[in-house]
């Protein structure tokens, strides 16, 4: 005020720094200005303490203080032997935890699954850290390479040929299916009048188009009967495949100009897939098989929430990008595709997959429970992925095409430079929204016989070595706390991300 | 002029629905030649020179982009607009690229040239619309003068032959409009071919040989902008100046 009063004032002490109140900063300012500062505040404040008496408190009584922790079986547990009010009976979560983990994995093979968590994690945390290098190694590692180990590791079996001898195997079963078709409608157009002479004609085409398809693939299975033939058909097989998928990467990469850099990386893709079968002997049989029936656990859990995850995304785009077609029969699949999908619960879709489809399949043609259930729930996600997806394509501005068309991008280089990275920056909360209520709807799979980990926990409930009153309890809130660690991990490493990739949105 | 013309329209014709909204549009650009088309909201300005590289389908007509022939069918769109660098009224940068990135995007993936060498040639044009420091900045934070200012530089990276221009200083304040203007005279001063839509009468007068006048989809007058602005010709034309140069 004096500064402001007086036309000529020269200061001569400056004025020293001091605290500020206490009443302002600190616990006490804090209670006063947030909790205390008007009447509704202090009641709200007195209602809120209540509540976390009325419940964190017996929560932690009962996972802590009541607890039971050492003991052997039931009896550990019980009130009369403990002394007091019992809590949690951890023995219980000790004696079954490998049973959480594992399911009905053999004893002798959960190395297996140990080495494959392990591996999952020293890929997936590089991968999650922006800081370290190599990113696209890591992802191709990760997304590629892994999915195939994990399966030759957690399964186990061998290889008996490798890239000729599936595409002859392919091609020769799709000229069987088609001349076995065109002898069945040429038999029919026999027996029938009406309508014989066009069932006869197009038995023929069918005939004609698997000679033609055996024909073209004939190379292919003589190289294939050549390489069986030989001593070490795997190795054989192989050496082929690089040679021919090396010298088609070089050629249609620009040959001599610029495929020098395509034809090693292709080299060394196969000089890996090479270490992987000589490492894990997949040409001998490879590791003991393990029937998905017996996978259980965390580990049933791990497999269908991170393949439907990772399979749901590219779904999900693909199908996003498809109901915003202007070719009106992807836009009318990917509607269809997403409302039938969207429409039907996930149990009936899992139910569906494990029990009705056989019925439709060719008697011989059988697909692994797992698989089916894999299957379902990755076009389950992805059809919800699609419309989170959907969304954030709608809130980029038509300019951001329109300029990246103007250079020159064609529509693949637009949507996949331009378009999607944006849009799915808006719907990071969605989709991770998504992730996490995945991760939890794969308790659903134990209604069609597949022992996730809930699942496992609840049928270890019916081990009479460990009824207790509170077995039950302790084994929701163990199995509670383990999908909270990981959901509640995606959830904060999603912020993470949303921080970080929103860069150019801070000012 | 139609022999060494770079843009040669003829004949265009556009319909939205049932409205006309282009009729029998006739005009030939010749290298190194500035035009500045003008007219009222609504005139079909925009939607012209849309059609000259694309980003708008029509229906009857020709054009033809350096010696590339752009039918209604626009099978050979990409190598069209490849030459053709645009610049849009609300600038359009891509904002989670740096300022860098947007520059270096399409020589890299449309025309393949190696990364270092986009940067630099990205860095050169950034230093020539005077923005250079900024290079690793996201567009948000920038101004809209400086942003509009990257979008001209992105556009030159692409090395065009012709650069279009859509209403580039409508959605700036008045003190950043210049800034941009001089980039473009600067431009206009190395030889450009360019085809402005603009209200900006000064530069107009300044920079452009010559001056098209639209309306209702049609052009009523085309001519020198010393002749366009001494002694309009048509009514419509007498009525437009006298209302925007007061």
């Amino acid at each position: 005020m004096t500064d402001v009063a007086m036309t000529n004032f020269v200061r001569k002490d400056l004025v020293a720094e001091r605290p500020a109140p206490v009443k302002t900063t600190g616990f006490v300012g804090f209670v006063r200005t947030r909790l205390l500062n008007s009447p509704t505040n202090i009641l709200l404040t007195i209602l809120g303490a209540l509540l976390i008496w009325f419940t964190v408190v017996p929560a932690l009584r009962f996972l802590l203080v009541d607890a039971v922790w050492h003991g052997s079986d039931r009896n550990a547990c019980l009130e009369q032997n403990a002394g007091h009010a019992v809590g949690a009976c951890w023995p219980y979560i000790s004696a079954k935890f490998d049973q959480l983990i594992y399911g009905f994995y053999p004893q002798a093979e959960r190395w297996r699954v140990n080495l494959t968590f392990l591996l999952g994690a020293l890929l997936l945390l590089p991968l999650l850290i922006p800081r370290l290098p190599a990113k696209s190694l890591n992802a191709s590692l990760f997304f590629l390479a892994f999915p195939v180990v994990a399966f030759f590791l957690l399964r186990g079996g061998g290889l008996s040929g490798f890239g000729v001898s599936w595409t002859a195997n392919l091609l020769s079963g799709l000229a069987d299916s088609f001349a076995g078709a065109g002898d069945a409608l040429i038999r029919a157009g026999a027996s029938s009048t009406a309508i014989g002479p066009l069932l006869w004609g197009f038995g023929k085409i069918f005939a004609l188009i698997g000679q033609a398809v055996s024909l073209v693939a004939w190379p292919l299975t003589s190289l294939r009967d050549a390489t069986q033939a030989s001593k070490q058909p795997v190795w054989a097989d192989l050496a082929v495949t690089a040679a021919v998928v090396s010298a088609l990467v070089f050629y249609l990469w620009g040959g001599l100009r610029s495929g020098w850099r395509p034809l090693i990386s292709s080299l060394v893709t196969f000089a890996g897939i090479a270490i992987v079968i000589a490492l894990m002997g997949l040409d001998r049989g490879g590791l003991p098989a393990v029937d998905t029936r017996l996978w259980g656990g965390l580990l049933v859990t791990l497999v269908i929430s991170v393949v439907g995850i990772v399979a749901s995304m590219p779904i999900g785009i693909a199908l996003a990008l498809g109901r915003r077609s202007t070719i009106p029969l992807i836009r009318i699949f990917s509607i269809a595709f997403i409302e039938f999908w969207r429409g039907v619960p996930l149990i009936t879709v899992l139910f569906f997959a494990t029990y009705m489809l056989p019925l439709f399949l060719p008697g011989n043609f059988t697909v692994d429970g797992l698989v089916r259930a894999l299957i379902g729930t990755a076009l389950f996600a992805g059809a919800y992925q699609a419309e989170v997806v959907r969304g954030g394509l709608q809130a980029i501005p038509r300019g951001q095409g329109e300029a990246a068309s103007a250079l020159g991008l064609s529509w693949w280089k637009t949507t996949f430079l331009i378009v999607l990275p944006q849009a799915l920056r808006h719907v990071i909360p969605g989709l991770v929204n998504s992730f996490i209520a995945l991760f939890k709807d794969t308790s659903l799979v134990s209604i069609v016989a597949l022992f996730d980990l809930l699942g496992s926990m609840r049928a270890s409930f019916s081990d009479p070595n460990w009824a207790t009153p509170t077995t039950l309890f302790t084994g929701f809130a163990f199995t509670g706390m383990i999908y909270f660690a990981f959901c509640f991990g995606m959830s904060r490493y999603s912020l993470f991300v949303e921080n970080r990739l929103n860069a150019h949105r801070r000012t | 002029m139609a022999e060494n013309s770079i843009v040669s329209i003829s004949h265009l014709n556009k319909w939205y629905g049932d409205f006309h909204v282009l009729r029998d549009i006739d005009l030939a650009v010749g290298k190194g030649e500035r035009i500045v088309i003008c007219g009222p909201s609504g005139s079909g300005k925009s939607t012209l020179i849309r059609c000259i590289n694309a980003l708008e389908e029509f229906q009857e007509g020709e054009i033809v982009v350096d010696g590339i022939d752009l039918g209604p069918n626009l099978r050979r769109v990409d190598e069209v607009r490849r030459d053709v660098g645009m610049v849009f009224q609300s600038f359009n940068l891509f904002p989670h690229l740096t300022v860098l990135e947007n520059c270096t995007l399409a020589p890299i993936w449309v025309r393949n040239i190696p990364q270092k060498d986009a940067e630099a040639t990205a860095m050169k044009y950034l230093e020539r619309v005077k923005i250079p420091h900024q290079a690793s900045k996201y567009p948000g934070q920038m101004s809209g003068g400086q942003q509009q200012r990257v979008a001209i530089a992105r556009a030159l990276s692409m090395n065009p032959k012709v650069m279009l221009f859509d209403e580039p200083t409508s959605a700036l304040d008045p003190e950043m409009v210049k800034e941009v203007l001089d980039t473009m005279v600067d431009l206009a001063k190395d030889g450009m071919t360019m085809l402005v839509v603009t209200h900006e009468m000064g530069f107009a007068r300044e920079v452009s040989n010559r001056v098209v006048f639209m309306d209702a989809g049609q052009i009523i007058e085309s001519n020198t902008p010393q002749e366009f602005f001494a002694n309009p010709q048509h009514a419509r034309t007498k009525l437009f100046l006298s209302q925007i140069l007061r």
